[in-house]
């Protein structure tokens, strides 16, 4: 087990995750980069795999190259572009470079990416790429075929708290962790009381327990960004308040991350929430800031901590010292 | 001659009504009478996270998204058996592609429907 599964499995502190930027070419610097950005802050990073259907350096690609750089990987799997034999195939060869950590999702449709003219495939679905998973880690391939060598994986998956239907939603949660998910990462969404009673469910039926619940925290630049997620990207609806507020504020950008932050804290505040994930269009010091605020990740979790918090948040140059 | 007569017979039933995809596995008693090869991703686990608010499909928001309908009436249309309303909560296997155009009447009957791979461990 590495670190990430062991604080996963113990939860002793919170976890923080965050998504790694999607690359379109270039080299391993431009990984390393990347990867200096967001270690000293995270825990893990997911490695998206063709985000909002628009094509990149593979999931595959990037997650050996994000691990074989020191920082653990969350490899994204969605169902849209390959079929069963291919996704186990990715798995596995990913497997053979060290990556062992998985996040199944069902992906956006072809029609949310820039070439909408392109065959969707979701020959399996989300909850089934769970389970799926769960067989490589035992050790055979969906057929019954064993592996030569296999190693235990750490299953994640994804739910929608805010799209409807809400009681569906946590009925679909235990069903991933059912199927194998221990830790559940969470679409970005505006209306804490949603979350509220979605983090309420999942901790009657037990998936608080059995998994690490991370809400995502988006760090966003304007009301432009929100007006797009509003209009443009499925499943995330930004109500027109949280859109004003943004617009009319003296500097947007400033409020933007103050938004983010209150969303950060809302999170962390709820019982059973296991930490949160980032995910960061800003391209700042602003994961630095919000982690150091929040005193969140392993920049704060062992003797380092008294170090780090008494930085203040304009020393960007500060690394990871614990 | 049952082999490729059924199928014609068994689309005719169930075409007009349930908008029938004839994946020769039918478990439209799981899934509150709704065809879940309806909806555009085929998704057997639904509902995807691109629902919108109001219930919109994500890829034809014109329609209500397949499982928010699927949800509604296993809760709701009168007659059904408590077991098919609990079912919709229930994972269902990977579809086998294989039995496409089958009629699912017989593959019911031979069991084929309920056939799984041997890796397949469902959420025990």
């Amino acid at each position: 087990m590495g670190a990430f599964d062991e604080l996963v499995a113990s939860r002793e502190r919170p976890i923080v995750t965050a998504e790694f930027p999607s690359m379109d070419g270039g080299d391993l610097d431009t990984v390393a980069e990347a990867v200096d950005r967001f270690q000293p802050y995270v825990d893990a990073v997911n490695i998206t795999d063709n985000p909002a259907a628009h094509a990149h350096a593979s999931n595959v690609s990037m997650a050996i190259a994000v691990k074989q750089l020191g920082l653990e990987p969350i490899m994204q799997v969605v169902c849209r572009d390959k079929n069963r034999l291919a996704i186990q195939a990715d798995v596995v060869g990913a497997q053979m470079h060290g990556v062992t950590s998985f996040c199944a999702l069902t992906g956006d449709d072809v029609t949310a990416g820039d070439e909408p003219e392109a065959r969707r495939v979701f020959d399996i679905d989300g909850p089934q790429l769970v389970s799926i998973m769960r067989t490589l880690s035992d050790g055979t391939y969906l057929s019954g075929r064993s592996l030569k060598h296999h190693r235990e994986l750490l299953i994640g998956a994804v739910e929608n708290p805010f799209a409807p239907p809400a009681h569906v939603r946590v009925r679909r949660a235990r069903m991933k962790v059912d199927s194998g998910a221990r830790f559940l990462q969470l679409q970005i969404g505006y209306e804490p009381e949603k979350l509220e009673a979605f983090v309420e469910g999942c901790g009657d039926n037990g998936v608080c327990r059995d998994a690490a619940v991370l809400p995502t925290v988006i760090l966003t630049k304007s009301a432009g960004a929100l007006r797009f997620m509003e209009s443009s990207v499925p499943g995330i609806h930004v109500p027109g308040d949280v859109i004003d507020r943004i617009a009319s504020a003296a500097d947007p950008l400033e409020e933007s991350y103050q938004l983010a932050r209150e969303q950060a804290a809302h999170a962390l505040s709820l019982p059973g929430i296991a930490g949160i994930h980032i995910t960061d269009f800003r391209h700042d010091d602003s994961v630095h800031r919000l982690v150091h605020d929040l005193r969140l990740g392993p920049a704060f979790s062992t003797e380092g901590a008294t170090t780090h918090a008494s930085t203040t948040r304009a020393s960007t140059t500060h690394t990871q010292t614990a | 001659m049952l082999r490729s007569l059924l199928p014609i017979v068994e689309h005719a039933v169930k075409g007009p009504v349930w908008d029938c995809q004839m994946c020769g596995q039918c478990v439209l008693h799981e899934t509150g009478m709704t065809c879940p090869m309806t909806c555009p991703k085929t998704l057997r686990n639904g509902p995807c996270g691109g629902v919108a608010v109001d219930g919109a499909c994500e890829v034809k928001p014109e329609m209500q998204c397949v499982w928010v309908k699927a949800n509604h009436r296993a809760e709701n249309l009168p007659l059904l058996p408590q077991s098919w309303r609990d079912e919709i909560g229930h994972l269902r296997a990977p579809v086998n592609n294989s039995l496409a155009g089958d009629s699912s009447w017989m593959n019911l009957v031979s069991g084929a429907d309920r056939k799984t791979p041997s890796g397949w461990k469902g959420s025990e």
